[in-house]
């Protein structure tokens, strides 16, 4: 699946909810049902630091491609940040990098990554663009 | 004033009518819900009056004051003055004079503590602040104590929320060449004595600052009864418009500081060799001031002063003391700050659940409330908290509301807890 497949899988699965709690309800229940990231990740090198809640991001290289796991203390930023992941791990550098990710607007959640929202998610999405941009470098 | 029709009735009534039809932004939905707008520590909404008066000053009176010979100009004048007058009347100062435009209440700290630390700060002196106030009565200090190597030392609270007059008293030493502590806590809602702390502080002629920024909407307040040296606060907590605010400064203090910025209105003469300073208050005046901000500011002033003050502080602790008991109800709130006087705000946690989370989810359900630290840190990390969700009322508010937040709230632990 492209990285634009699973973008449009999850505007489907977001479509159907139209109340604006039932979303962020959706969100919250299948952050609650993730997997934590591994315990010794969650250290200060992997922390992105937002004003009002942290994220962690764990960066892995496996066959040329980068996986990625995250947490957050607030559930909403987990639920958030698992839906980045959901989307772009496991794939390319490159494919990472060029990456347009369009299904945050589409599903209406735009306003959390608006820069005064300060909940890490913008500073997580451009860590990730940066972990890939460094492999990318790497292996040239 | 008439405030209540009867003991039952929630909503304070202005002009004959529920007050919050005076307010046009009140009456909007947000995602579909009817607002609830619980943030009025950070900015109050505007009544139809002042946003009239916005309108009326550009269409009728626009124009730069102090300098022009022209109708407008004097006209502009005049009302600025006006404003100024009002002011010296709300908070008592004994001139008109004393009574400084400033852009808010940041904006009246560091002036006072630019022009305090060159004026009366020296190596090994120390300015006194207490726990819990704003960054704003934290680093315009600690910025002035670093140019002078000087020390910010702190009035300790207790868990509570309340400041420890005693440790107060041990702390004003003759070292202590400033006090500068907030009236009543904007993460809080702790109402200090700050009555006893000048007197203590004017015991050993120690000036005190009274950051006056989350108090002058909620009750009375007399410059002249407190005997504070100087105190600030801004328009727009005080259903005014944003970028103007108020320092007030005894008129002995304000002639011994030296001016904080220098331009045009703040001069008498000038030539190359040197400038020879306007008087009180042009003197702290410098430039083109908000000068709609000021004029408009006079009708925030009339709004409160028709609805009285008397009435808003009644209705405001009565809202104040609802929320509190019926938040009783929910066994995971923890509410941060109980001092035995409050105004205004409570802050609260609760267990198992992300202050940022709720404050979505309350969003979602229509509900304006703050999350976060409130631009107090060193509070959040007395309590070892991330945060909190701090609800903050006006006048405006209704227990209705309060009912419709308790619902929304118990929902968003439901979802998720």
């Amino acid at each position: 699946m492209t990285i634009n497949e699973k973008q449009d899988e999850l505007i489907d699965e977001f479509e159907f909810l139209t109340d604006w709690v039932d979303k962020y309800e959706h969100i919250i229940t299948s952050a609650k049902e993730l997997p934590l990231i591994n315990e010794e990740y969650k250290q200060d090198k992997y922390l992105i630091k937002g004003c009002q809640s942290k994220v962690w991001l764990y960066p892995e290289m496996k066959d040329g491609k980068i996986y990625f796991t995250a947490d957050s203390d607030a559930i909403i930023s987990k639920g958030l940040v698992n839906l980045i992941v959901q989307v772009l791990s496991g794939y390319s550098p490159s494919a990472i990098m060029e990456a347009d990710l369009y299904f945050i607007d589409r599903i209406g959640l735009k306003e959390h990554l608006s820069p005064t929202r300060s909940n890490g998610l913008l500073s997580m999405l451009k860590q990730i663009k940066m972990y890939a941009f460094a492999y990318n470098s790497l292996k040239a | 004033m008439e405030a209540f029709t009867d003991q039952n009735e929630t909503s304070l009534l202005y002009k004959g009518e529920p007050i919050h039809k005076h307010f046009p932004a009140l009456q909007q939905s947000v995602y579909g819900k009817p607002l609830v707008y619980f943030d009025n520590a950070a900015t109050t909404q505007k009544p139809q009056a002042v946003i009239q008066a916005i309108t009326d000053y550009y269409s009728t009176i626009n124009s730069n004051i102090h300098r022009g010979v022209h109708f407008l100009s004097q006209k502009a004048t005049d009302a600025y003055e006006i404003t100024r007058n009002a002011i010296s009347e709300f908070i008592n100062a004994a001139h008109a004079y004393e009574v400084i435009f400033t852009k808010g209440t940041t904006d009246g700290i560091n002036l006072v503590a630019d022009a305090f630390g060159s004026y009366g700060l020296g190596p090994g002196d120390s300015v006194l602040i207490s726990a819990m106030e704003h960054h704003s009565n934290i680093v315009p200090w600690q910025i002035a104590c670093e140019k002078k190597g000087a020390f910010l030392k702190v009035i300790p609270m207790n868990e509570a929320g309340e400041l420890l007059m005693d440790e107060y008293e041990k702390l004003l030493d003759d070292k202590v060449k400033i006090v500068s502590l907030t009236y009543v806590s904007n993460s809080l809602g702790t109402v200090n004595p700050v009555k006893e702390v000048i007197r203590l502080a004017h015991e050993r002629n120690i000036p005190v600052l009274v950051d006056a920024a989350q108090a002058v909407q909620h009750t009375k307040v007399d410059v002249q009864e407190l005997d504070c040296d100087f105190m600030v606060f801004s328009g727009h907590k005080m259903y005014g418009p944003t970028g103007i605010g108020i320092l007030y400064g005894k008129e002995e203090w304000l002639n011994k500081l030296p001016p904080y910025q220098g331009g045009g209105d703040m001069i008498k003469t000038v030539t190359f060799e040197g400038t020879e300073y306007n008087d009180l208050p042009f003197k702290f005046e410098a430039g083109t001031p908000h000068i709609e901000g000021a004029i408009t500011l006079l009708s925030a002033l009339d709004f409160i002063k028709e609805v009285g003050l008397d009435n808003i502080e009644r209705h405001e602790s009565e809202l104040l003391r609802y929320a509190t008991e019926r938040l009783s109800e929910i066994p995971e709130v923890k509410i941060i700050g109980t001092a035995g006087k409050k105004a205004g705000a409570i802050s609260l946690i609760v267990d198992g659940a992300h202050p940022y989370d709720i404050g979505v989810l309350l969003d979602k359900m229509g509900i304006a409330v703050r999350t976060g630290h409130h631009c107090t840190q060193p509070v959040m990390d007395f309590y070892q908290i991330p945060g909190t969700l701090r609800l903050s009322f006006a006048v405006y508010n209704t227990k209705e509301e309060i009912d419709l937040f308790m619902t929304s709230l118990k929902r968003a632990i439901q979802i998720l807890i």
